[in-house]
């Protein structure tokens, strides 16, 4: 936490900081869903932000890219194509709000009151034994009797923290990694069983097989016709 | 030794020569860009076999039409700005103006000649990543102007092109990955280097070459993929209730983006500011060894080559009919996609068993094999029946 | 980690490899409109259960057993459930043939997801990583949401979806509050090396909090109670045959990965957490067991009563010793076993097209089918504990337990609990025997008559002769229990 604590990180920090938080009660708070979408944007981008002062360069840059560039693409694909011309007149609040609003507090304090200095570990991600990779390379090498031969040859070197990350997720994480990309494969398989409607007797005229069969049909009856 | 301080002098190091650098190179990318509204119109008018704009600035001297592009942006400003009673008036200015930054921030980033003097103002070691990310976030813009313009055509232009920009961002990252793991780096300066070394990149990676050229035009919603502004079907799509100096933000938006995109294509698969191939000809090293000089001449080798994409773009556009949207998704997902994942999968094969020459002995083969498809002799098509025309006729 | 450690993976590879090719088979012109899918799933898991007896035999020789960075292990105790697992699933597979030809749902994406669910499974019980169980764990689940909305144009199953993902995401969200926190603590989600760092520590309180937040994650799974609620509506609103897979294989699963985090990773401070468990377990089966009195819906009833089940095997995890964690395994294999046959036996019964998921729908089974009612009989036995059936056995193990570790006032509860339970299934042996009426045909097919055969002479077997299977439970949990009875014996 040393380098949050003084100097341009720490008032970046804050600024950034509380336009974070600002902006995702702001979420919550808005009426219009376009709007939330684009308060939630915000948020990612200044989380971005907070990653970078934390050196996390390679997380801010996939943050931006996935989360600004991609998944609230799609939001505001999908909340514009509702197109919500209706807005609720009046209550905004859900009628749970004060019990929500209690739990959701009584979860700070606890974590507020959990989080003390000492009781966690806290490993700088930034250490130079963490940001060192071997990566390995076909080179050709000189041996001691002057001779050259092509081995394969490792070369360790403190890294930018994107290789870092590869190197985790590939090599220590590789079986999460693989059981996460079935994961989405399931939830792909999910979405196309829930999202698939069924035809009516009309529609399912009009699908390939169908016409496929119908054609096929037709072919065979004129061959009958001509023979 | 003062330069020297002046130099490491934190301030100067920080504030003042990534503001200088980032001004100059703001400066010329503008340039490009209000350069290109003349040459795209000048160009598209020779492939039709027309003229396109010759006369403005004639009366006091400027040739060939140049005076277009002082004339145009000078319309823009003077323009009536109409804006629609019932947009949702926030959405509706920020719309225009979001895109822009993404647009000139990726400029920041881009090495546009040798190192140290004319690279990145800003050296991020995921330079390539943030890149990406910045270009990612261009079509907010596009998408909210499309719904706060309160119009059905824009709306339908925003959505277009947010499904437009997801499916093709997909193939547009992973062509990439085939050179990052060639090359070993996110940063751009690194990938240069590397081509320099070895080869340019589209000869090895010729396939993520085509696909990102080809992703590259979609991501710019630009023909044959400019169904968001489609004026056969949307009117003008997302900017159809923008008028004056807001329409005129977009087109400078879409024409930075465009720069950008050549610029990263330049640096990615074409050398960047080298005229190098296997460590002979004007490497870095030659070109630094000449100084000021040399800097100078990296820098206008690159944009050389970032005008000569320039000029893909808009041959493109004259060419290609435009797509019908499922036949643009189904390009996305059923071709591309697929296609870039092949890449990377045998890229991954062959750099892991390390035989990178046969990438590059593929790459020749296939440009050679295109360029003997293209000299075969065409069929034969009447002069006649190309310039016809009524009065000549007569 | 060289290419030899993927005879580790083996098993999931061939698993995911079969069950991927399930969505492309269709595609490459199957044209009985799915009626092979069910001998496909089969030989896939079939493969799949012989691999995982090739690649644990290959194990054996190897100095360690966790590998991929210590993120996945084969040792004995993960053998034991991924065949049990197999078993559960394929039964499953074999109950599903009715539902899935009446109604017009496509099997092959029903069966891989079945499939892909089991492939979580395996990973989460092989998984010796929080973040490897973890995933593995969220990879059923999924699985799980989905095919409990498999009826989707029918509102109680879509219901039963939409309340199952809300609450599986709520709890999955508490799970990883708890891990977090575990981590901050430890600095590593490596069970190992949390079990490392925990023997050197006093308490804490944000390894408290993490501790119970993670129990708190992991009973929801098992449907404890208070995180009970959600079992119900599932039960009742999902397809019966997922019914039957979401109280047998996925409990199974569930408890397969409690029984490992709290023994090898947490045990240290067993004190600490036993109380909290106790008290779960208690409520779990009292609340379970009397509210499953009250209800007249088959389904219903059998979710209250797995909620009561729930609790007996926590006695197990609580008392964290060798009765306890034997316990545990045998427990989960005979609940597996009666609660396939109660379910092949549901499915039989039908009424108006629908299956018999009331309790009258028994009424005069014993005129009809005198068998079947035979079979339900021994099965709801079993569940309730009665000693020739293989449940009493089960249940002795973990009252044992309990008693031995100085629970004995939850033995007490379990054993008064136990009667009690005796009154509902009762109530289905009474209207099976004694009442009148035909409200229900039966039209057993086949395959599930082959399912309540097999889990009737299993049961019978198990509770005749339980001695290889003790002698197999005892190996199995070997490992697991060298570590927590060694920091025992240090304490």
């Amino acid at each position: 936490m040393d380098e949050l604590t003084q100097g341009m990180p720490l008032v970046v920090f804050l600024i950034i900081g509380t336009i974070a938080v600002a902006s995702s009660i702001l979420v919550v708070a808005m009426r219009n869903p376009v709007h939330s979408a684009l308060f939630l944007l915000l948020t990612f981008l200044c989380v971005a932000v907070l990653f970078v002062i934390r050196e996390a360069e390679f997380v801010a840059a996939v943050q931006v890219l996935v989360y600004a560039g991609g998944i609230m693409v799609l939001f505001l694909f999908v909340v514009m194509l509702i197109n919500v011309r209706h807005l609720p007149e009046e209550r905004v609040m859900s009628r749970f709000w004060k019990g929500g609003f209690a739990v959701g507090l009584g979860i700070f304090i606890l974590f507020a009151a959990l989080v003390r200095p000492g009781v966690y570990h806290d490993p700088n991600p930034n250490t130079k034994e963490l940001r060192t990779v071997r990566t390995y390379r076909m080179r050709n090498v000189r041996q001691a009797d002057g001779t050259v031969i092509r081995k394969r040859v490792a070369r360790p070197r403190v890294v930018g923290n994107s290789e870092a990350v590869g190197m985790m997720l590939y090599r220590d994480y590789l079986v999460p990694f693989e059981v996460i990309s079935l994961f989405l494969l399931v939830a792909m398989i999910g979405a196309i069983i829930i999202g698939k409607r069924e035809l009516s007797a009309d529609e399912e005229e009009t699908t390939p097989a169908f016409i496929l069969e119908r054609t096929e049909t037709e072919r065979e009856v004129k061959e009958s016709f001509s023979a | 030794m003062t330069t020297l301080a002046a130099i490491t002098n934190p301030w100067m190091h920080y504030l003042i020569w990534p503001v200088v650098k980032f001004s100059i190179a703001f400066i010329i990318v503008q340039g490009i860009v209000a350069a290109m509204n003349w040459i795209e119109r000048r160009l598209l008018g020779l492939f039709q076999a027309r003229l396109g704009p010759n006369r403005v600035g004639s009366e006091i001297g400027i040739p060939w039409g140049l005076g277009q592009i002082i004339a145009d942006p000078v319309k823009f400003l003077l323009k009536e700005d109409i804006v629609p009673s019932s947009s949702e008036k926030v959405a509706y200015y920020l719309g225009p103006i979001l895109p822009l930054v993404p647009a000139f921030i990726v400029f920041c980033l881009i090495p546009f000649g040798p190192p140290p003097t004319f690279a990145v103002t800003s050296n991020v070691n995921v330079g390539l990543l943030l890149i990406l990310a910045m270009t990612s976030t261009v079509v907010y813009g596009i998408i909210l102007g499309g719904w706060a313009s309160n119009n059905k055509y824009s709306l339908m232009g925003g959505l277009r092109s947010a499904a437009q920009m997801v499916s093709y961002e997909v193939p547009f990252g992973l062509s990439i990955v085939g050179v990052l793991m060639l090359a070993g780096s996110l940063e751009l300066e690194e990938i240069i280097r590397y081509q320099e070394r070895n080869a340019w990149m589209f000869i090895p990676q010729i396939v993520a070459c085509f696909i990102f050229i080809v992703a590259m035009n979609a991501e710019n919603n630009r023909t044959p993929f400019d169904l968001p502004e489609a004026e056969s079907e949307l009117v003008a799509g997302y900017h159809t209730e923008y008028s004056a100096m807001k329409f005129a933000f977009y087109m400078l938006s879409e024409y930075s983006m465009m720069v950008v995109n050549c610029c990263l294509i330049v640096s990615l698969f074409f050398g960047g500011w080298t005229l190098a191939m296997g460590g002979f000809g004007l490497t870095t090293a030659v070109l630094k060894g000449w100084g000021l000089l040399g800097g100078l001449l990296g820098t206008l080798i690159f944009v050389t080559k970032v005008m000569t994409f320039m000029l893909v773009y808009i041959w493109t556009r004259a060419t290609f009919p435009r797509f019908r949207f499922d036949q643009l998704m189904d390009l996305g997902w059923k071709f591309l996609i697929p296609l870039a994942l092949a890449n990377i999968f045998v890229t991954g094969i062959v750099v892991l068993a390390g035989g990178e020459w046969l990438l590059s002995v593929f790459g020749v083969a296939v440009i050679v094999a295109v360029v003997v498809f293209m000299m075969r002799k065409p069929e034969k098509v009447s002069r006649k029946v190309m310039h016809a025309s009524p009065v000549s006729e007569a | 980690m060289t290419w030899s450690d993927t005879v580790f993976l083996l098993p999931e590879i061939i698993l995911t490899l079969g069950a991927s090719a399930l969505l492309f088979v269709p595609l490459i012109g199957e044209r009985g409109a799915g009626r092979s899918a069910k001998w496909w799933t089969l030989v896939i898991l079939g493969i799949t259960a012989a691999s995982v007896i090739v690649s644990s035999n290959a194990v054996v020789g190897m100095t360690q057993t966790a590998t991929f960075a210590a993120m996945f292990a084969l040792d004995s105790f993960a053998i034991f459930f991924k065949l049990l697992f197999l078993f559960a699933i394929a039964m499953v597979v074999l109950m599903s043939e009715d539902f899935l030809r009446e109604s017009r749902y496509s099997p092959w994406e029903y069966y891989s997801l079945l499939a892909f669910a089991l492939c979580g499974m395996m990973f989460m019980v092989s998984g010796v990583h929080l973040i490897s169980i973890y995933v593995g764990l969220e990879l059923m689940s999924l699985s799980s949401y989905i095919l409990a909305g498999y009826y989707k144009n029918e509102q109680k199953s879509t219901e039963a979806a939409m309340k199952y993902f809300i609450l599986g995401a709520v709890s999955s969200a508490i799970l990883l509050y708890g891990i977090s926190l575990i981590y901050g603590v430890c600095g590593s989600l490596n069970l190992a090396d949390i079990d490392r760092a925990m023997s050197t520590m006093i308490t804490n309180d944000a390894l408290m909090v993490g501790i119970m937040l993670l129990g708190a994650g992991l009973c929801f799974k098992i449907a404890a109670v208070p995180f009970h609620v959600w079992t119900p509506d599932v039960y009742e609103g999902a397809p019966t045959p997922i019914t039957a897979f979401l109280s047998t294989a996925s409990k199974a699963a569930a408890f397969s990965i409690f029984a490992r985090i709290f023994y090898s990773g947490l045990h240290h401070f067993q004190l600490d957490w036993s109380s909290v468990l106790a008290t779960v377990s208690a409520l779990s089966m009292i609340v379970g067991n009397l509210a499953a009195i009250t209800q007249n819906n088959l389904k219903r009833m059998l979710a209250y009563s797995s909620i009561a089940h729930a609790g007996y095997a926590l006695l197990g995890i609580i008392s964290l010793n060798a009765m306890g964690i034997r316990g545990v395994l045998l427990y989960t294999l005979v609940y597996v076993l009666a609660n396939l046959g109660i379910w092949a036996v549901i499915l039989m019964l039908r009424r108006h097209e629908y299956a018999g998921e009331q309790v009258d729908d028994f009424d005069g089974l014993y005129r009809r089918a005198p068998f079947w009612a035979f079979a339900m009989v021994v099965f709801l036995l079993s569940l309730g504990g009665i000693p020739p059936t293989a449940g009493f056995i089960g249940k002795y193990f973990l009252f044992a337990a309990a008693v031995q570790s100085g629970f004995g006032w939850l033995a007490i509860i379990a054993v008064l609990m136990s009667a009690v339970s005796m009154f509902y299934y009762l109530r289905i042996v009474v209207a099976m025997y004694l009442k009148e009426g035909a409200a229900a045909e039966v039209s057993a097919s086949g395959s599930l008559r082959f399912v309540a055969a097999v889990c009737l002479a299993a049961t019978l077997f198990l509770g005749v002769l339980p001695r290889p299977l003790i002698d197999q439970v005892t190996y199995s949990s070997r490992r697991l229990l060298v570590r927590a009875l060694q920091a025992d014996g240090g304490r």
